[in-house]
Formats: C-alpha cells, structure tokens, sequence
C-alpha cells in the first residue's frame, strides 16, 4: 500500500476505474452493510436495559416521574448513589459476594479435579455404579433438594454464615463430570513415566496431569464463579443478617427498603454499582467466559 | 493408581472422599430426605408424620397446583421457542463476516453474566406502565401500552420477554460454537449448484446444527421448568396468582407456610417432568445416525 500521501484511496480508485465497473469490482458487500446495521441495531436495543437504569440512577427524585421518560438526565446528579452508601453496607456486601464465589470456586476446583481424576483413572469396586448415581444427580432440580438442604445446614449451625453460603456448592457432580471427561480425553503416557521414575499417584497429579488441565480448570472456574455470584435463591433462604448478604440478595432487598413507592433512581443506582464491575471483568476475561459457556454446551 | 495394598485405598479416598461425602451430605441426603418427606405431614414444631400418598392425592385436588402448573407451561411454551429463535438467528447474524463481531457477541452476551436480580429490577421499571421506557415507546406510535406486571394477561408475557432478552446471548454461544463447526466447503459447493442463501439455512445449518439445537432446546426446557429469580423480583407470583410457577410455590410452601411435606411433593412432580424430558432429549440423541 503505497499510495502518495494526500490522495485519498477513494479518489484514485476512481480515478483509474471510472464507472465501468462500479460497485462489484471493488465488491462493496451490501450484505456485509445490511447485517452489520442488523447486528447494530440488535445490539443496541440489548443494551438499552442498561443505559436506562444508569439514566435512572442519574436522576433526582422528580425527575422519575417526567413524561416522556428522559434516557440522558437534564440534571444529573449522584444523589442516588449517595444514598445507596448512607443506608447500605454496599461494599461489605460486594466483599461478601467475591469471598463467597472465589472460595466456592477454589473448592469446586481442587474437589471436583481430584474426583474427576480418579473416576477417570482408578479402577475399584463400585467405580461406575457410583459414576452412574453421580450422574443420576444431575437430573435432580434443586427445589427438590433445597428443603431438606435448608434443615441440614441449619442443623449443622451453619445458617447466617459464610460456611453456610460456601460449604454446600463446593461439591459438583456437574464439575466431577466434566473433569472426568477431560482426563479421559489426555493420553495416560505422560502419567506413567513419571510412576516409572518413582513418583506416588497424588505427586504425579500435582506436578504431571495439573499443569496441562488448564483450559478444562478454566472452563470450570467461569461456570463455578458465575454460578456462585449471582445465586440468589439460597442465600435467600439461608442468611438474613444484612452484614452477611450477597449482592443479589442486597439488591432484592432495596426495592422493599421504601415504603409505598419504589424510589426506582436509588434501586437503579444500587443495580448499576453492582453490576458495573461484573460487566468490566467480563470485557477483562470475555474469551474465557465465551469459551466457558460454549464448551459447557459442547460437552453435555 | 498405582500404589499396592492398603496405601491404595488411602489415595482412593485422598482423591475421592471429599467429593464423595460433600456431595451425599448436601445433595444425596437432601434427595432421599424430600422423597421420605413428601409421604409426610411436617410443620417443622412438631415431628413429621407419615401421611401417605396423601400429599400427592390433594395436590391432584389442588386447583392452585393445576393453575401453577399451567402458568410453568405457559413461561415454558412462550419462552423456549423464543428465546431459541433470537439465539440462533443472533448466531447466523454474527457468524457471518461482518466488522467488529467481537463487540457485538459482547454486547449480546453481557446479560448473560448479569445477575438475575439486577435483571429482574431493571425490566421491572422497564415495565412500569406510566413512567417506564417501554410503554412510553409503545405511546409514541400512539398505542396504550398494558400494565404488564400489573395486569394477570400481560405480567407472564413481561416475565418472558424479560427472559429471552437475558438468555439469547447464552443460546446464540452455543450455537455459535456449532455453527463454526460446519465446514465453509459445504457453502460453498451448494452455492456453486446455485443454491440461495435462505436453501443454504434450510438445507445445510439446521440439518448439521441439529444435535446443537436439540441440546439447546434441552437444556432451555429443563432450566424454563425451574423459572425462579426473575418470578419472585418481578412479582412475587402475582398479580392474583398470574407467574405462580412451580419452584416458586415449592419456595412458598415450604418455607412461607412451613408445609414441608407438601413442598416436597410438589418438588417430585417438578422431578418427573423434567426425568421425562431428559429421558426424551436422551433417546433422541441417541437414536441420532
């Protein structure tokens, strides 16, 4: 491409292929247009959702009753989110919710790899009769098991708790599962020269087999997290001291803080601080995420 | 595996005892409890008393049952064939090659990792009937919009729209990941033989799209079956008992009226829908060439 500076590429083109053979020789994709305006305008409308509760949370209190509905305030102000802070412990709550999801991660990660791994290479009696229940598991929704899961977690002291909120998710038959169909789909060569030169079972897990789970560890830890931070039901039913509270529960409870009316701009605002950082960390980490969720649906 | 002896079962339950006793303790346990429970009367003071099928008998008695169920129906006949239409044609759309696809799947997919109640709040307000954007849209070209969440006809319609516009990003992944393993090769052969692009969909994506497809409708049955968050933000199963839906109502009973018993029962017939789905989904695929 060494066109002289100051000519524009347009220009020249034109200039050398007058009119004879317009659009097609240049092959301008009027598909290619078409589809992208589609795709633009589709995206745009999914996105209106957000734009409205981040104008909402803008907005003093007046102003949520103007008609038509304004989507960039005429006097924005940060009143809302103000208030949020003053009756909320909002960044205790965001605390809450990152501890809970990173260590219901963690544990999912080192539990269900190590189960996963010895399903899919030890050989002991019982083996696929207890693969066979863990996959009959699957298929129970967890209103069946929520109840009694309730009783037995209160029972063990563990409501109002962070072990409350964490213990019970640890343990996937989903993840155990998936981690057994990815150590069945390495080769075993790599594991038995390091058993030749000596090393135990759980050391060759370590330093042989980990290293090169990495993608199937990832897939698993996007499920796991995404899961864990925006589970509503159970920390529903299982905390009910504010200092405890995930963000969604935080959230839910915000639109019953007012009496009467909703005051939608200090809902919104509470909606937009929890939800910004998840967007961000999802623009961070969005090819892992994609492929998360996409190889989840490949391999059930 | 390769210890001998007694060091071999230490590295079995090394590697497997956590998960095994996790999960018999908060998924096992609770399973078989909610089974022996449903045949039970218990209001939590007193202990649980056998009762029977008799849970069972009333719930076939129970017009709210049979209102509860329809309404999961409804969700599940308006949202399942939409939500798997916006996906795929959001998938086709940007499995084509167009400019900035990386930001448009971001933008299709960011509901996705939104929690559900941020969702369920926002689309509330959404739906305000007076001050809310979407009427307020609608009366531009000069249609009164409905009351949606306050309105038994449209508060179901609200709830799954709102669903659809959350999880079409999810679906339009999944099929994208089938789509891109459909060899470019077949295209362009069927349009050699002068196929049009629309014959191209017809003949060519759905066909080898289909495994991809029924797993995506599997999979958004059994999760319709289980609708929750957006129900219990949005309106609590109102108004006058329009989105009472099936896990909802488990919810209620059990841990609203204390009937635990009751709750559980329901919860089972809640299982036997969807061990029939998967049962059908999973002798579908295999019948599969």
């Amino acid at each position: 491409m060494s066109l002289p500076v100051g000519i524009p590429q347009g220009q020249s083109v034109s200039a050398v292929k007058p009119a004879a053979r317009p659009a097609a020789a240049r092959r301008v994709p009027w598909r290619t247009i078409v589809l992208t305006v589609v795709a633009l305008a589709g995206g745009l409308l999914m996105i209106t959702p957000f734009v409205w509760a981040l104008a909402t949370s803008l907005k003093p209190r007046g102003a949520l009753l103007a008609l038509p509905p304004q989507l960039v305030p005429a006097e924005p102000t940060l009143g809302a989110y103000v208030e949020v802070i003053r009756r909320f412990p909002f960044l205790r709550v965001f605390g809450n919710s990152a501890l809970v999801a990173v260590a219901t991660t963690l544990g999912q990660l080192v539990i269900c790899s190590m189960a996963g791994y010895a399903f899919a290479r030890f050989r002991f009696w019982g083996r696929d009769a207890l693969f066979t229940l863990y996959l009959a598991t699957l298929m129970v929704p967890f209103a069946v098991v929520i109840t009694p899961l309730f009783i037995i977690v209160t029972r063990l002291g563990w409501a109002d708790t962070y072990a409350g909120l964490i213990v019970p998710g640890m343990f996937s038959a989903f993840g155990t599962f998936f981690m057994r169909q990815f150590f069945l789909s390495i080769p075993k060569e790599l594991e038995e020269a390091a058993t030749i030169d000596g090393a135990g079972t759980l050391g060759t897990f370590v330093r042989i087999v980990l290293p090169i789970t990495g993608p199937a560890l990832a897939t698993l830890a996007v499920l796991s997290f995404m899961g864990s931070w925006n589970s509503f039901l159970w920390p529903l039913l299982i905390i009910n001291d504010r200092d405890l509270m995930t963000l969604p529960l935080a959230l839910s409870t915000l639109q019953g803080m007012y009496p009467g009316q909703t005051q939608w701009n200090i809902v919104m605002a509470g909606t937009v601080m929890a939800t910004v950082p998840t967007i961000l960390v999802f623009l961070l980490v969005q090819r892992w995420v994609i492929e998360g969720v996409a190889g989840s649906g490949v391999k059930g | 595996m390769y210890e001998r002896g007694w060091r071999r079962y230490g590295v079995i339950a090394l590697f497997l005892g956590p998960s095994v006793i996790g999960l018999t303790a908060f998924t096992l346990l609770p399973i078989l409890s909610s089974l022996g429970l449903s045949f039970t009367d218990w209001d939590l003071l007193r202990p649980p008393a056998f009762v029977g099928l008799s849970n069972y008998r009333h719930l076939l008695g129970d017009p709210e049952f049979w209102r509860t169920l329809r309404n999961t129906v409804t969700f599940l006949v308006g949202y399942v064939p939409l939500v798997l239409t916006t996906g795929l044609l959001v998938a086709v759309l940007l499995n084509a090659s167009i400019p900035f696809r990386q930001v448009f799947r971001a933008m299709y997919f960011v509901p996705v990792v939104t929690s559900w109640v941020a969702v369920a709040l926002v689309w509330k307000w959404l739906f305000n009937p007076v001050y809310g954007l979407i009427n307020s849209a609608i009366g531009t070209l000069g249609i009164t919009g409905p009351a949606w969440l306050f309105d038994p006809n449209w508060a179901m319609v609200a709830v799954i729209l709102t669903s659809v516009w959350k999880d079409t990003g999810f679906v339009m992944v999944i099929m994208l990941a089938g789509l891109q393993g459909i060899p470019r090769e077949y295209y362009e052969a069927a349009s050699i033989d002068g196929a049009s692009r629309p014959q191209g969909l017809f003949h060519i994506t759905i066909p080898l799209l289909a495994p991809t497809l029924i797993f995506c409708l599997s999979i958004s049955l059994i999760g319709a079956f289980q609708v929750f968050d957006q129900v219990y933000v949005m309106t609590e199963g109102g108004p006058a008992g329009a989105t009472m839906v099936l896990v909802e109502r488990v919810v209620a009973n059990a841990f609203s009226y204390s009937r635990m018993g009751y709750a559980s029962a329901m919860s089972w017939v809640l299982f036997l829908l969807i061990f029939v789905v998967t049962v059908f989904f999973y002798r579908i695929r295999r019948w599969q060439p």
